[in-house]
């Protein structure tokens, strides 16, 4: 038995200890702890990634100790190819996260009326790394309800105590719009979390433990149909929640927007991740039954939430507001290639986890870039920025091509697959979908257009390009980006099976083609 | 003797111990009635113990015992601050939780 | 030879990758790198081009494997290429009429500041290309098409500092992202019917499944057509792309990437030819097109939107072949590769006449320019006769056989697009001898240059002096040399391919090839398409030339207005559109702030009303805390009392 996924998540819960507690003169010493940290980290998930065999069991690298007795409780680890998948993403992402937020908690300079623990924003960006990468390889299902909700306590902070300062109507304004946001995240949260704890409790009434490990030796436990639905139910309310589907995703924008750039990009590329994932993990395999009878139902409210959710991002002035309506978009996508029950929706929309996380994080990081320069998130106070800092321009073209699933570049890949494998089920929905690419083009492209070109106005004159730091952070997602788009096939090998072990649960099969089912 | 004389004991000091927290203003008597009450549930404890013949009863009054010295430490320091800062000991003059 | 395919796509996908990453440095020898993996690729192409010329015709086709690019249980998308006579007559006229617009670009674009950047654009836009139409299967296809679609967005909006420019790249993208859709709707419908998307398996397999179905998908594929070759009803971005330097309006939106549609139909020629309905719709936008594109050019002051309304039209021309079947698919093919040699010619012609006359575009205020730039003019000519179809010149040989063809659809449908591409023709000569005389011919009737400070239209790096005369001057040679080849491939190509059938017998392996038999005999249309050519060229004269053209253009008819207005198109989008969009987009956010989040701010709200109630049981005493936990634990053991009781 190794400890290594153990180990993947006790080394950031470690590092923010040790980074909260450094004193507060030393504050850089802190970011660097932190980075080390997360790098170490990055570079267990690199192994837990070579460890890992794709043809090989379902649950890989397994460590399984008692844990709380009378309940059935255990402490256990394992990973497929899903879960495999997204915590590289997870482990990739923090870095960067990290690095463009290196200033974000810097103490105020202006009056001093704050104090603002920098160890403190690293400390919690480190926790949520820790309880993100293990819900990803939780196996048991009460282990991963703790981490599920416990995320949401660093989460309140970083979005609380750290927001964007950026106002149109000041600080004050500003702080009170953040802990309205705070409050918001944490109840929508927090609701969920708790329909779903009735959730977890009644599943165990009903199965008598809380091990997938066993399911998947066992097969699921024996439920009548009135409770399998409920308990779904119960489950997919809060994964809905977190993800979000419309018409729980209002908590997303006001996160986001009153978030600093980095910590949105935690909330959207890696925490949100958790609630699809649990979707693909939990919903469907311990409520197979369930799932089928709940999926049309679903697909309905995801097309909902791909179209309603490009047009809001239309119609936002706040560039924040507007990736955060993009995302909501492509969650809709995410969850509609995991309900469509085919190999190419589920591998696409596990693809579209890892991508989107990437993309998103490209876009938003520049875009925070570009707010840290003028201090102002509306879209409208900029214009012709692209004749001033090129790269900038550049970097944040390529996120929003990215963004609008261009080709060559990785969302594509996943957008497509995503796409084909629900048309091949449900070609209205399927062809519904497909005017998401348009609309998705259209948000990109105003705000590239009202942000990047045009004549150069005074505010932004003299603002200067990309620094190095910004550079190292934006580069290797460029670089990321268009690899996973022109070879996404290490993902998708390592994807595939799990997906394959997905669908045989829910007892699903591939729709034959047309003219090969007439041969 | 009947061990279920005890508990009649027991329920009379419990009974004594409610109704002092109850109708007396007083910080310190108020406190005194709430050991008072411990103290109750301890004996019923000890003889439910001595009744079934094992010893969770026992384990549980020395938990109580326990927790009673403990709150007897923060209890006594909340009341002595609070008539620091007021130069009263009446309950009732402690109303800030009323908003 | 095989490996070298991947070589023709990685040439200029390597200049873009260096230019656009390289910084600085480069400014100086971007523009010579450029050109010349521009020029490396035609090399490839020709040395390819040898090979495949050796080898007897079934044997031409090679491919080429490169990875497996979405490996998906059920769903294998592979990079791959095929090289066949069309992609091979694609990848000539690509390359070679690109390496000529680079090299004119060198000249054109020497005062740019962001030339490398403009050369890595162009670069990335050969590569997109090339992958187009070098694809074995409709997903890379559609790589490639997208990628062209976004070399012509950064093109377009080259100079972004402009707003219009910057609109109009956002517009073209937006259409063509409709169009997109349709392509991969195509794609879905091919998955779920055929289980692959490769051309063989496709193409091969059209007979086991219903016409219903491949009606579908070619009314799919031809909605994707319609958005990059411009033509009705997504016709609207092209006129608007024309804010891009000239050569980009030579190369891209003239030349090359506006007749992928056409590709794209040619190429799934056997899915329309199992699916006549799908067919006759390609024939009529062909049809509706090249006479709107015909009437848009007539009215249009701008020489490069007169010039953008001609190629909407001569596209409209090739979609309409194209929709006829084997009678067609060559005679496509052939007009459109004439049609690359003239109109690139025609553009590089208006960019020179730009060059001379500070970048006015308003053909109102040139006149008389003959005298002054006599390498422009021949060239512009020889293009200007070989578009209006004048015999012997290429326009002449491709356009008189797709009106050969049309007419022999056969029935009414053949006499009605016969006498459209007909018609078409006649127009056709109206407006270019409009433009030619307008340009060339006549007083002069320049205007002093404008104030760049008050009209920001002006393109960059080109010094203007506000208020002064311009002084019409010949472009220097490495501008002049692409447009003399380019006039010489308008001259002798249509010829050349057709002594001999060549043309047919090289592209008939690939595309198949039947003889058509128009209901008239072929003199008699060659006979009418020259007759019509000669009113249209009398008729541009007697109001053109005979008359001297007002500088400030006359309020015209209400066909002439409509028509400047691109026939109302962009008002209907406008209001349709953009307007009910904007309605549409407003009313939500309204809708997810009031209602959605509203409901959860209502919750919030009643619970905060009720506990404000509930609050006034705290009164602050302990007393009655007691009392009431005193209270609720006695009530809890009566329950439970009860409850053993029962």
């Amino acid at each position: 038995m190794s400890f290594l996924l153990t180990a993947t998540a006790a080394l950031p819960a470690l590092g923010a200890i040790a980074t909260a507690a450094v004193p507060a003169a030393k504050r850089n010493a802190a970011k660097w702890l932190a980075l080390i940290v997360s790098l170490a980290t990055l570079v267990l998930a690199a192994i837990v990634l070579v460890r890992f065999d794709p043809g090989g069991d379902r649950y890989q690298l397994t460590e399984s100790h008692a844990w709380i007795k009378d309940f059935g409780v255990r402490y256990e680890l394992g990973v497929d190819g899903i879960a495999v998948a997204l915590i590289a993403l997870t482990a990739l992402l923090i870095p960067f996260i990290i690095l463009a937020g290196w200033h974000d908690a810097d103490p105020l300079e202006t009056g001093n009326k704050r104090w603002r623990p920098t160890q403190g924003f690293f400390a919690l960006i480190l926790a949520v790394e820790a309880m993100v990468i293990i819900s990803f390889e939780a196996t048991d299902v009460f282990l991963f309800y703790i981490f599920f909700e416990a995320m949401l306590i660093p989460m309140y902070f970083l979005i609380g105590g750290f927001g964007d300062r950026a106002h149109e109507h000041g600080e004050e304004a500003a702080s009170t719009q953040r802990s309205y946001a705070a409050v918001k995240f944490l109840l929508y949260n927090l609701a969920g979390g708790l329909i779903m704890l009735a959730a977890v409790i009644g599943f165990y009434v009903v199965a008598g433990h809380f091990s997938l490990q066993t399911i998947a030796e066992n097969g699921v436990p024996e439920m009548a149909t009135s409770t399998e639905r409920w308990l779904f139910l119960g489950f997919f309310f809060a994964f809905a929640v977190k993800a979000p589907l419309w018409p729980l995703h209002t908590w997303l924008p006001n996160a986001m927007q009153e978030s600093t750039a980095p910590v949105a990009v935690l909330i959207t590329a890696v925490v949100d991740k958790v609630g699809t994932f649990a979707m693909l993990r939990f919903c469907l395999q311990l409520f197979p039954e369930a799932s089928k009878w709940a999926t049309p139902a679903i697909l309905v409210l995801a097309l909902i939430s791909i179209i309603y959710g490009a047009l809001l991002a239309v119609g936002q002035r706040d560039m924040k507001r507007l990736v955060a309506y993009a995302s909501i978009s492509h969650f809709g996508f995410i969850i509609m290639g995991i309900f469509a029950m085919t190999s190419q929706g589920q591998s696409g929309a596990t693809l579209y986890m890892v991508n989107h996380g990437i993309s998103t994080a490209a876009l938003m990081l520049v875009a925070g870039f570009l707010i840290s320069r003028r201090g102002s998130r509306l879209i409208a106070d900029y214009g012709g920025v692209q004749k001033v800092a090129p790269v900038l321009a550049g970097t944040f073209l390529i996120g929003g091509l990215a963004t609008l699933s261009l080709p060559g570049l990785a969302p594509f890949v996943s957008e497509f697959l995503v796409l084909v494998g629900t048309f091949a089920r449900y070609p209205v929905i399927g062809i519904i979908a497909t005017l998401g690419i348009v609309l998705a083009a259209l948000y990109t492209l105003v705000l590239y257009q009202r942000t990047m070109t045009g004549p150069v106005k005074a505010e932004v004159e003299g603002m200067p390009d990309l620094r190095v730091r910004e550079l190292v952070v934006v580069a290797p997602l460029v670089v990321l980006l268009i690899f996973l788009g022109v070879y996404p096939k290490p993902v998708t090998d390592i994807v595939n099976p799990a997906v394959k072990q997905t669908l045989s649960d829910v007892q699903k099969q591939d729709p034959k083609p047309e003219v090969e089912a007439a041969k | 003797m009947n061990p279920v004389n005890y508990l009649y004991l027991a329920a009379l000091l419990f009974t004594i111990g409610a109704t002092g927290v109850l109708i007396r203003r007083n910080a310190i008597v108020v406190f005194m009635c709430v050991e008072l009450m411990l103290n109750a549930c301890n004996l019923a404890l000890v003889a439910f113990s001595r009744m079934h013949g094992n010893l969770d009863g026992q384990i549980i009054a020395f938990f109580t015992m326990v927790v009673a010295a403990a709150e007897v430490v923060v209890g006594l320091a909340i009341i002595v601050s609070l008539f620091r800062s007021r130069h009263s000991a009446s309950v009732d003059d402690a109303s800030l939780m009323k908003l | 030879m095989e490996n070298l395919i991947a070589l023709l796509v990685a040439a200029p996908l390597l200049g873009a990758a260096v230019l656009l990453c390289g910084g600085r440095r480069l400014d100086a020898v971007g523009h010579w790198l450029g050109t010349a993996l521009a020029a490396a690729s035609f090399v490839i192409g020709v040395v390819l081009f040898a090979d495949m010329a050796g080898k007897d015709a079934e044997h031409r086709e090679i491919g080429q494997h490169l990875f497996s690019w979405i490996p998906v249980e059920g769903f294998q998308a592979d990079v791959a290429f095929q090289l066949d006579q069309l992609s091979m007559t694609f990848v000539l006229l690509i390359t070679g009429v690109g390496s000529l617009i680079h090299v004119y670009s060198i000249g054109y674009m020497e005062h740019d500041e962001r030339r490398r950047r403009f050369f890595g654009y162009l670069n990335l836009f050969l590569a997109a290309m090339l992958l187009l139409v070098l694809a074995d299967n409709y997903l890379l296809l559609y790589v490639g098409w997208e990628g062209v679609g976004l070399a012509s967005y950064l093109l377009i909006g080259f100079w972004q500092h402009k707003p219009s420019a910057a609109t109009a790249a956002k517009k073209a993208f937006l259409v063509n992202r409709v169009g997109d859709m349709g392509l991969s709707i195509a794609i879905m419908l091919m998955f779920t019917t055929f289980g692959t998307f490769a051309f063989g398996p496709v193409l091969e397999s059209t007979g086991e499944t219903s016409e219903g179905m491949l009606t579908a998908i070619g009314l799919m594929l031809l909605l994707a057509a319609c958005g990059k070759s411009a033509q009705v009803p997504l016709q609207s971005w092209l006129g608007d792309a024309m804010e891009g330097p000239t050569p980009v309006s030579a190369l891209i939106h003239a030349a090359t990437m506006v007749t992928a549609g056409v590709y794209l139909i040619v190429r799934s020629g056997e899915i329309f030819n199992a699916a006549p309905d799908a067919q006759l719709a390609v024939t009529v936008v062909g049809a509706v097109t090249l006479l709107f594109g015909a009437i848009v050019g007539c009215a249009k002051d701008d020489i490069k939107k007169a010039l953008a309304g001609s190629t909407m039209s001569q596209i409209g021309y090739m979609i309409l072949a194209a929709g006829l079947g084997p009678i067609g698919y060559v005679f496509a093919i052939m007009h459109l590769v004439t049609h690359g040699f003239f109109k690139a010619g025609l553009f590089l012609g208006a960019g020179s006449v730009m060059h001379g006359m500070n970048d006015e575009v308003d053909m109102r205020k040139y006149g008389g320019l003959r005298k002054y730039m006599p390498v422009t003019f021949v060239t512009f000519g020889l293009g200007y006769l070989a578009i209006i179809g004048f015999p012997g010149l290429s326009g002449f040989f491709s356009k008189d056989k797709i009106i050969e063809a049309a007419f022999a659809k056969g029935g009414t449908e053949g006499w009605i697009l016969g006498g459209v591409a007909l018609l078409g023709a006649a127009i056709t000569a109206f407006y270019m001898t409009r433009v030619m005389l307008m340009t060339f011919f006549g007083e002069e009737r320049w205007q002093p240059a404008p104030d760049p400070d008050k009209a920001p239209s002006v393109e960059p790096g080109i010094e203007v002096h506000p208020g002064e005369m311009p002084h019409p001057h010949e472009s220097p040679k490495v501008m002049t040399i692409p447009m003399i080849v380019l006039a010489v491939g308008s001259v002798f190509g249509g010829a050349f391919f057709s002594i001999g059938d060549r043309f047919i017998h090289w592209l008939e392996p690939v595309t198949d090839h039947a003889h058509g038999h128009p209901p008239i005999s072929a003199l008699a249309v060659t006979m009418s398409t020259v007759a019509v050519m000669v009113i249209g060229v009398g008729l541009a004269w007697l109001q053109y030339g005979r008359r001297p053209v007002p500088v400030v253009a006359p309020r015209g008819s209400l066909l002439t207005r409509a028509a400047r207005r691109d026939l109302l198109q962009d008002d209907f989008n406008h209001v349709v559109l953009v307007r009910g969009g904007e309605h549409l987009t407003r009313s939500l956010v309204y809708v997810d702030h009031t209602l959605v989040d509203g409901v959860v701010n209502g919750t919030a709200a009643t619970m905060g009303g009720l506990s404000g109630r509930l609050r006034r049981i705290q009164n602050g005493y302990a007393r009655s805390y007691a009392v009431s936990m005193f209270g609720g634990a006695a009530i809890l053991i009566a329950a439970t009392l009860l409850m053993r009781a029962v």
